[in-house]
């Protein structure tokens, strides 16, 4: 039996090292999505175009826009003299929000309870915002951007000291402290990558060779299934686990994404998650008849494992239905698991749950290519 | 135990509607070369594939080596050996490489996986070539890497479809020596053809066409048991002489080869010469013996003919 599985492994990896365009995509794709996602998904907004509506014009008020601009979330690129030109340029996409000081802007800071000297007693003042921001609230980041600066001090625009309100509870940020989306893209990203190199490459295994006739010829030989399903998986093992050292490697010394975790349990979940994706590409492999079929099934099986894995947005806030389909896609237990290894430290033994799972997924996806591959034509 | 390669009785298979085999009959004894000639479509490959337990037969009995297919399969997979009509080894490896996957595939590992390999590569003329990569290879010389491939387990039974499909006539000869050598050494072999002078060379032969066997013997029997006769005719205007025979129910067929006409005349005419003489007025013509191809002819135009031959 080994010698049959040994056979065919040698025979993939001898056809892969001569395929130069996938040998190179191997080392590229992890390479170009890393530096594409690393660089281009950032959540934290900085920089938004925003407009400026000042029907004040006083010192105060432009004490007021140099204040906001000081926060980098926005920047003044347009000023309107009018709330419905203010409306359009929104509209239009000009500007992602417009800031609108009214013209009793002035009285409004004086009245503003950042500026008493102390508290009343009675707290029964007239207590109103100086100001108003118009914002395109389509997108929920640039909202929440905005929706940041509402209570933005006003020290700087009074130029003294304001009696500053004390935050209901502390928030302290473990594992990421400066906030860095990097920092949780990196390990979601090996997730990512490892799905689609993993899937598309196993997912071809099977139905090529049917493809190019050598089929015909492998099912007339004594070779098992099962020693087939197994030669095909192996020498990719060895791929995935070149492009987790890339893709750490290159997170690492480009965006200093720390590995806090050890080692060998990263290794040990990597090579579940290779092995699962692996599997799952077999299966499309024995079911698919032509390999632009089995392409097309890969991205059917990519974008969920994108979406829907916890890799764009927490795992927690979809709803119950979307959670189960994400808890059977095998990405989302390795998305879990990076990200605990990478960021938190934690051990696979930590992580039983996620990791029997994987295993579980193999084995059922060896079992069920075994089943589905016949060595017959009809 | 049993003297037979291969026994089928009404091997028949369908798919959907189309009966690709309907019927067949076949007793092939051990280390003969069998043949099945036939044109394209005729059932050859499904027949061969329902043989090598790659289909299985829709009704009939298939016994090979003594074993009952379908459910033999795997059992029988180490004693047979399979050349497909298309290239099926691995045109991005070389002819080395492919030649071990194949040994590792069916056990062969170390000094006997060595000594074999030599020895098929000096024995189909690969030796300089272990390099090479099989794609870029000649088709005479992907054809004796794939006989090569196939027989590297010394198989008892040897299957070959359309084995020469893409060969020049010189290489087809070797090819031919190689397989007598083959057969000498014990193995069985079912060849499929459409050419005449190579089922020419067989020791048996069953002419298949739309799926059904239309006939079987040796090249000789068959042509000797012809239900026509063959005479050649000259003259001149042989185009038009043609299409005035062919006309005629008595005529099986008529085929131009240089200046004669080829005349396949059926034996419901006693003398063919003499009423072949009253048909084209007095044209130079000789009875000639009849060839492997005047058998296929009659054979297979029986149906699209509607005569009928005895």
């Amino acid at each position: 039996m080994w010698l049959r599985v040994f056979a065919i492994l040698i025979k993939e990896l001898r056809q892969l090292s001569r395929d130069r365009m996938t040998f190179g995509m191997i080392v590229m794709i992890p390479l170009v999505q890393l530096m594409l996602f690393g660089y281009a998904i950032n959540t934290d907004a900085r920089h938004l175009p925003a407009g400026l509506l000042d029907l004040s014009a006083t010192s105060e008020s432009r004490a007021m826009v140099q204040a906001v601009s000081a926060t980098q979330v926005v920047d003044f690129v347009a000023v309107y003299h009018s709330v419905p030109e203010a409306e359009a340029a929104i509209t239009a996409g000009k500007v992602k929000a417009v800031l609108v000081l009214p013209a009793d802007f002035g009285e409004r800071l004086a009245r503003h309870p950042q500026s008493q000297r102390e508290l009343h007693a009675s707290g029964s003042y007239f207590a109103a915002p100086v100001g108003q921001w118009l914002v395109d609230g389509s997108d929920t980041v640039v909202a929440s951007a905005i929706r940041s600066l509402r209570s933005m001090p006003l020290a700087e625009v009074l130029g003294r000291p304001v009696t500053d309100s004390v935050p209901s509870l502390e928030v302290v940020n473990y594992f990421n402290p400066e906030q860095r989306t990097v920092v949780n893209i990196v390990p979601g990203l090996l997730g990512v990558i490892l799905t689609m190199t993993m899937v598309l490459f196993t997912s071809a295994a099977i139905v090529r060779e049917r493809e190019q006739g050598n089929m015909e010829f492998l099912i007339t030989t004594p070779v098992r299934p099962l020693e087939l399903m197994l030669g095909k998986i192996l020498p990719y093992v060895l791929v995935g686990f070149i492009q987790v050292g890339i893709i750490l490697g290159a997170g690492h010394l480009i965006f200093k994404v720390p590995v806090r975790g050890g080692l060998d349990s990263l290794a040990l979940a990597a090579m579940l998650f290779i092995l699962a994706s692996l599997t799952l590409g077999l299966v499309i492999s024995t079911i698919a008849r032509t390999q632009l079929q089995a392409m097309q099934m890969t991205v059917f099986i990519l974008l969920p494992s994108i979406l829907l894995s916890g890799f764009m947005f927490p795992y927690e806030a979809m709803p119950i239905p979307a959670q189960w389909i994400a808890e059977a896609l095998p990405a989302t237990h390795f998305m879990r698991m990076s990200r605990a290894i990478i960021l938190r430290d934690a051990e696979v033994m930590q992580l039983g749950f996620d990791a029997l799972w994987l295993i579980g997924f193999s084995v059922m996806g060896i079992i069920i290519a075994t089943l589905k591959f016949s060595k017959r034509l009809d | 135990m049993t003297e037979f390669a291969i026994e089928t009785h009404g091997m028949s298979k369908r798919f959907g509607e189309l009966a690709a085999v309907d019927g067949v009959d076949l007793a092939i004894p051990k280390g003969s070369i069998y043949g099945f000639l036939g044109p394209n479509g005729c059932g050859k490959s499904t027949s061969i594939r329902m043989l090598t337990g790659l289909l299985r037969p829709s009704a009939g009995d298939i016994r090979v080596l003594g074993e009952t297919l379908p459910g033999a399969e795997e059992r029988l997979r180490s004693r047979i050996g399979y050349m497909t009509q298309k290239f099926s080894l691995y045109e991005n490896l070389t002819v080395l490489e492919n030649l071990r996957f194949v040994a590792r595939i069916y056990g062969l590992r170390g000094a006997r996986a060595h000594t074999r390999i030599d020895e098929l590569l000096s024995l189909y003329a690969l030796s300089g070539r272990e390099g090479q990569m099989a794609g870029s290879m000649s088709g005479g010389q992907k054809q004796r890497l794939a006989l090569a491939a196939a027989t590297i387990h010394q198989p008892e039974l040897l299957f070959l479809d359309e084995p020469t499909s893409a060969v020049d006539p010189e290489n087809r000869r070797e090819f031919w020596e190689r397989l007598f050598d083959l057969c000498a050494q014990g193995c069985t072999i079912l060849v499929s053809t459409h050419y005449m002078d190579e089922a020419e060379r067989c020791h048996g032969l069953a002419i298949l066409e739309r799926g059904i066997k239309r006939a079987d013997g040796s090249p000789k029997a068959l042509m000797q048991a012809m239900g026509a006769r063959v005479v050649e005719v000259g003259g001149d205007e042989l185009r038009a002489l043609k299409q005035q025979l062919v006309a005629k129910p008595e005529v099986l067929s008529a085929a131009q080869i240089g200046s004669r006409l080829r005349v396949l005349v059926s034996n419901n005419v006693s003398d063919p010469i003499g009423w072949l003489g009253a048909e084209t007025g007095n044209r130079p013509m000789d009875e000639v013996r009849p060839s492997l191809e005047d058998v296929f002819v009659t054979c297979t135009g029986e149906r699209a003919g509607g005569q009928h031959v005895a």
